[in-house]
């Protein structure tokens, strides 16, 4: 398990290094070329939504086990403005600057679980993983 | 801080720019803004962007794609996207963008050929 390694989102060449991160650690635990772009393009994605919107946050990339399973996981915390309904922010198309709105159901539908918990005013934690197969 | 600039290289009446480098956002930016810029200098009649060494479109930069095929199209030059590897077009179209109004080509040459056979026949219809 561990703690993992963190990329702290400050600009956006950072997003770049937390991407970089993902696909480094990704490849040492044996994922494939495929499911490397597939956790490296969540990141990204995930990682310009800290940017963006919070300014500043982190993203934190360690290895999970289960039994019989091992995995990454990604979590990304900032203390922005949070989210007002995590129902709306995971519609596809929906989006409030520059983006295509794929950021968050893209990431979604990029990792197997998937999980955000915001408060307004206080910020956004988006937990992800995905299991090797 | 300076972002990195791609190199624009012209054959004939077309520009060819391939991405080598993992772009940041600010970077893409300027990467757009170069091409359209050296579109108007030149008057380059099709453009090709190749991607072959690149590892990562997120939607940023997959907007950014669309964006500069729109916006040469608007100039009068055609766009042609070559290289992309299997798992960015997987993951491309996992996160919902195909792209459907951008021509792609396996690789530089069939863009190359590709974009011979657009120019050439808006050529002879303009006569």
């Amino acid at each position: 398990m561990g703690q993992g390694k963190v990329a702290a989102i400050r600009s956006d060449l950072d997003i770049v290094i937390a991407r970089t991160l993902a696909r480094d650690t990704a490849k040492t635990l044996g994922f494939g070329a495929i499911d490397q772009a597939r956790i490296a393009t969540a990141v990204s994605e995930l990682a310009r939504n800290i940017f963006l919107y919070a300014g500043t946050g982190s993203v934190t990339v360690r290895e999970v086990e289960r039994p019989g399973r091992k995995g990454i996981e990604i979590v990304c915390e900032d203390q922005g403005p949070g989210i007002a309904d995590i129902s709306v922010v995971m519609q596809d198309g929906y989006s409030t600057s520059r983006g295509m709105g794929m950021g968050l159901p893209g990431a979604k539908r990029l990792m197997d679980e998937f999980d955000i918990k915001s408060k307004e005013g206080f910020g956004t934690t988006i937990m992800c993983r995905k299991w090797r197969t | 801080m300076e972002s990195l600039r791609i190199p624009i290289l012209k054959i004939g009446d077309v520009l060819i720019a391939s991405i080598q480098v993992a772009l940041h956002d600010a970077s893409a930016v300027q990467f757009k803004d170069d091409l359209l810029q050296r579109i108007y200098e030149t008057k380059a009649r099709g453009l090709i962007v190749d991607l072959t060494a690149v590892d990562v479109v997120d939607s940023f930069i997959g907007r950014l794609i669309s964006d500069i095929a729109s916006m040469a199209g608007l100039m009068g030059t055609k766009v042609v996207i070559t290289g992309l590897q299997p798992a960015v077009a997987i993951t491309l179209v996992e996160l919902g963008l195909e792209l459907p109004q951008v021509l792609t080509a396996l690789n530089l040459e069939k863009g190359l050929a590709m974009l011979r056979r657009q120019v050439g026949e808006s050529s002879d219809g303009a006569g």
